[in-house]
């Protein structure tokens, strides 16, 4: 595939959609859009050693948006006949309703760049290639360890193409291939049963697994369940924080990602706001949202806006720069949408997301950082998080986790929440690693409408936070 | 606003689950059963369609902030060939992408692992209750009156206490959905059911300090929506957690709200599937017969009670939904099962099918939890208990309790308890044990039952001996 993405009408015609556009306007709106999408997938499962299902789809749609002054009117539709737009572009604009004159849109059709080739298209790969991948993460995984009484693995693609026009005469679209790999096990002993999990997903096709070794991701699985089966119970209390390499990026997702999100701003229902240009969090904190990032999971040419994407530094050496923004927030400042206008599919509004959200290398020797933490936890991949973003208060969940005892990684510990508040917990970040590494791909939900993100960062250390385990038992 | 990040990538999204109503969706059903005749020798095929209408509301500072309407439809196609199923699915029902999905379906199957436990479900002579699910209201009212619940459930929110700031999100949302399964083994079953809600969160604020509270309400119909309760729980529920402070680690009892009740009984539900078990992945596997809870708990699961939001007349296979007794006196007495998980067990469906709309396969699952109700309500088992926490809400429930391995560990924010009445607010702690300890531990059952969208029933609940993380 080339690297280039046209505008090309493989989903709409651009003098159908002016025509729609027009419809959306008539009563004086003040912006439309029509935002169209087709996407395909397969999926492949294997449990209990077999094949249990492949399974391949597809949905397509468009929805119409008509904003006047504060207020959105959305309707969506299944059918892509100029009819069927039409009849959602008049039930969008039955709520956003000024009255005054029409006016019409001529689309200005650009190209798109992106941000990573595409080598191999799922869609033309042999289903019997996918499910190939499965056994052999099984095998792999069973042959971890006799402990290892339950596998499952799951193996995932997708071709999203995305076409967006506007009234500002936007025209651009996007094809955005994702695959996926996940495996999860279960090991028995003594103490019961353990599960452990491990996922590679990238913006990429099927070339995906000429670099990333599904054996790999399947002994990795089953060894943090059998890790996990002589673990001990997490502290209880607060405690000193080492997040590896990689695994603990979720944690500036939820103790600021979100609080950054200009529609919570907006709403006056974030720690954050009235914040930009002050130190909220550690001078050692450089925090950026890049959809730039090449294959990564949450990369993307355009977002669900039509809006390029873009490498965005929200924290600069512990100062706030900048919040993230769709367009309809940033057209109420007068300013640019920041890239993050998002959505779960065609049957949503857009909404303000993050993208790849990472913390930026920091000095120190990582394992100096674990040398000098004299008692403490250290996490090697965190699971997943909530935070309220009116309080700043947010959790995560460790899904491998050691004791740190004389500055010395120890024993194995079983998963707990932590949980802190986001602007304490930043300022609290003592030493950041030399390491940087982006971690396992996530799904983030809000307001009901699932996207996929990334997150990255070194080695770092927190020197206090509430870990939810039972010790003393 | 809260938000989470759950991993692994989620598998395809997941939609709005099949319910029923007594009156047919006979158009779908007509549609389901000519797709499904076109089985061929040595095949079983079952046709999934589904249908629905949404309006979704968000009032902000007395205007309309977005207003969406959608009809969306769909079809899922499941065909088992030598014991081995694929799968299908397409968010379209025209006629050419009806023919190209079950081609699809048909080629996917060929993929499988022989399994002689794979087939579908044949009608079992369970009759289904009679239940009416449907509430015309939820289509006739003009979306005018719909805006307008909206409008007055934010003024509420914003005039019943001067120390509410903001109103992060405040929500009117309905849909009408109708769906119809039938199968070449037989089955043909289809339904329709109505839902509209109420949701708000406020954020209080005192100082620097703030805090949210949720309210919603929910009902077939808008008769049964009360936007001034709405207001009031959600101010409530903000403005005493206002100078909330992080507790001192201890192990106390806890009293769970039981909008908390609600949500760990659908983890503990994850390990009543016959499936999980069968397979080994759940901590109730090889304990049947035997004491898991304290004597005093019953479990059921009974979707043949109108008044759960799960209620539905036939399952995602299009068997009879029926009552299924979990645990009773303690002891566990049952699982949940599909058809394939169900023949894998050596037993027969419980007609447990769930799924999560056209886009993915029936697993089994739970629809309408409760807990056999004590004779207490909330404020006698506060007065009960004495000292400990009341936990207004959790969090991290995804990545803090696990089905498998039972452990659990999530956060919370509540009101301590101190001589038998609620006391000063607590927020940012945890609170720990496993699953196994704390159905053992349960010293209290509340006897106000109230159905909540979802998969159970809430209740207030006290369980002994949990370890509090704080300072």
């Amino acid at each position: 595939m080339t690297d280039t993405i046209s505008s090309g009408p493989f989903l709409l015609q651009a003098s159908v959609v002016e025509r729609v556009l027009g419809v959306a306007l008539e009563h004086g709106a003040d912006f439309a859009e029509v935002f169209a999408e087709d996407r395909r997938g397969t999926s492949a499962t294997l449990d209990d050693g077999r094949i249990e299902e492949l399974s391949s789809g597809r949905d397509r749609g468009a929805g119409v948006q008509v904003v006047v002054g504060d207020t959105t009117g959305y309707a969506h539709t299944a059918e892509l006949s100029e009819a069927g737009l039409v009849a959602a572009a008049e039930a969008a604009a039955a709520v956003a309703h000024r009255g005054g004159g029409g006016r019409t849109v001529v689309l200005e059709p650009s190209d798109v760049r992106r941000q990573s080739e595409v080598a191999v298209l799922p869609e033309s790969v042999e289903k019997a290639r996918k499910i190939e991948l499965l056994l052999r993460a099984n095998e792999a995984a069973r042959s971890s360890g006799s402990a290892i009484s339950q596998v499952s693995a799951a193996y995932g693609d997708s071709r999203r193409r995305i076409f967006v026009a506007n009234s500002d005469g936007l025209l651009v679209a996007d094809d955005q291939v994702r695959s996926r790999f996940v495996v999860s096990c279960v090991a028995v002993g003594d103490t019961g049963m353990q599960s452990g999990f491990e996922s590679a997903a990238f913006t990429v096709g099927f070339e995906l697994f000429d670099v990333v070794d599904v054996e790999d991701i399947a002994t990795t699985a089953a060894r943090r369940a059998l890790v996990k089966l002589s673990a001990r119970p997490a502290p209880s209390g607060e405690v000193p924080l080492v997040l590896a390499r990689g695994g603990g990026g979720i944690l500036f997702h939820e103790a600021c990602g979100h609080g950054l999100e200009a529609d919570h701003i907006e709403k006056d229902a974030s720690v954050y706001v009235g914040q930009v240009g002050e130190q909220v969090a550690s001078p050692l904190v450089t925090l950026v949202d890049d959809g730039t990032m090449g294959p990564e999971w949450g990369s993307f040419a355009i977002d669900d806006e039509g809006h390029a994407a873009r490498r965005n530094v929200l924290i600069e050496n512990g100062v706030l720069t900048d919040y993230m923004w769709d367009l309809q927030r940033a057209r109420r400042r007068e300013r640019f949408s920041s890239g993050n206008g998002r959505r779960q599919n065609y049957r949503h509004l857009p909404m303000v997301r993050m993208t790849n959200t990472y913390l930026v290398n920091g000095e120190s020797d990582p394992d100096e950082i674990v040398a000098q933490t004299r008692q403490g936890v250290y996490v090697a991949k965190l699971g997943g998080g909530q935070v309220n973003t009116a309080t700043g208060d947010f959790v995560f969940g460790t899904a491998e986790a050691y004791l740190i005892e004389d500055g010395h990684i120890t024993e194995p510990l079983r998963d707990a929440n932590l949980i802190g508040n986001g602007p304490e917990v930043l300022r609290r970040i003592d030493a950041v690693g030399n390491d940087f590494a982006m971690g396992g791909p996530g799904t983030c939900g809000k307001d009901g409408q699932s996207v996929p993100v990334g997150t990255g960062q070194p080695t770092l250390r927190v020197t206090a936070v509430t870990i939810g385990g039972t010790a003393g038992d | 606003m809260t938000e989470q990040v759950t991993e692994p990538a989620a598998e395809p999204e997941k939609r709005t689950s099949a319910g029923s109503g007594d009156e047919p969706a006979g158009e779908l059903l007509e549609l389901a059963t000519k797709v499904a005749s076109q089985a061929r020798a040595g095949e079983q095929l079952e046709v999934y369609a589904s249908r629905g209408v949404e309006v979704d509301v968000r009032a902000y500072e007395g205007e309309i902030e977005s207003l969406s309407s959608a009809t969306s439809a769909g079809v899922g196609v499941r065909l088992v060939t030598g014991g081995r199923q694929g799968f299908a699915y397409a968010g379209s029902l025209e006629e050419a992408v009806l023919a190209e999905t079950l081609a699809e379906a048909r080629d996917n199957a060929t993929f499988a692992t022989p399994d002689e436990h794979v087939g579908l479900a044949e009608p079992d002579g369970v009759a289904p209750a009679s239940l009416d699910l449907w509430d015309e209201s939820v289509l006739s009212v003009p979306t005018a009156t719909k805006v307008a619940l909206a409008l007055e459930l934010e003024r509420r929110v914003r005039g019943v206490d001067h120390r509410v700031r903001q109103v992060a999100y405040c929500d009117y949302g309905d849909m009408a959905f109708e769906s119809a399964v039938a199968s070449s083994t037989g089955i043909a079953a289809s339904a329709r059911r109505t839902m509209c809600s109420l949701s708000v969160m406020a954020i209080a604020g005192e100082g620097a300090h703030s805090q949210t509270g949720t309210g919603f309400s929910a009902g077939r119909g808008l008769g049964s929506l009360d936007p001034a309760r709405t207001a009031v729980d959600a101010v409530e529920r903000a403005t005493r957690l206002l100078g909330a402070t992080k507790a001192k680690s201890a192990r106390l009892v806890v009293v769970l709200d039981p909008r908390v009740t609600s949500t760990l009984l659908g983890i503990v539900s994850s390990a009543l599937s016959g499936e999980a078990v069968t397979k080994g992945r759940s901590f109730f596997a090889g304990r049947m017969g035997e004491e898991v809870a304290v004597g005093a708990l019953g479990l059921v699961d009974d979707p043949t009670d109108a008044r759960a939001f799960g209620a539905s007349r036939y399952d995602a296979e299009g068997l009879a939904c029926r009552r299924n007794v979990l645990i009773e006196g303690g002891i566990l007495r049952g699982f949940v099962f599909d058809t394939v998980a169900a023949r894998r067990a050596s037993t027969s469906s419980t007609g447990s099918a769930v799924r999560g709309g056209y886009a993915s396969t029936p697993v089994a699952g739970c629809r309408a939890l409760s807990l056999s109700p004590g004779d207490l309500d909330a404020r006698r088992i506060v007065a009960e208990v004495g000292e400990g926490l009341y936990v207004q809400s959790v969090t991290g429930v995804h990545s803090g309790a696990n089905p498998v391995s039972g452990d659990f560990s999530v956060g919370a924010e509540g009101l301590m308890v101190r001589g038998g009445d609620l006391a000063e607010p607590v927020r940012e702690v945890t609170i720990a044990s496993t699953l196994q300890k704390m159905l053992q531990s349960v010293l209290h059952i509340g006897g106000d039952v109230e159905w909540l969208p979802g998969l159970a029933a809430g209740q207030t609940v006290a369980i002994g001996n949990m370890a509090l993380s704080g300072a």
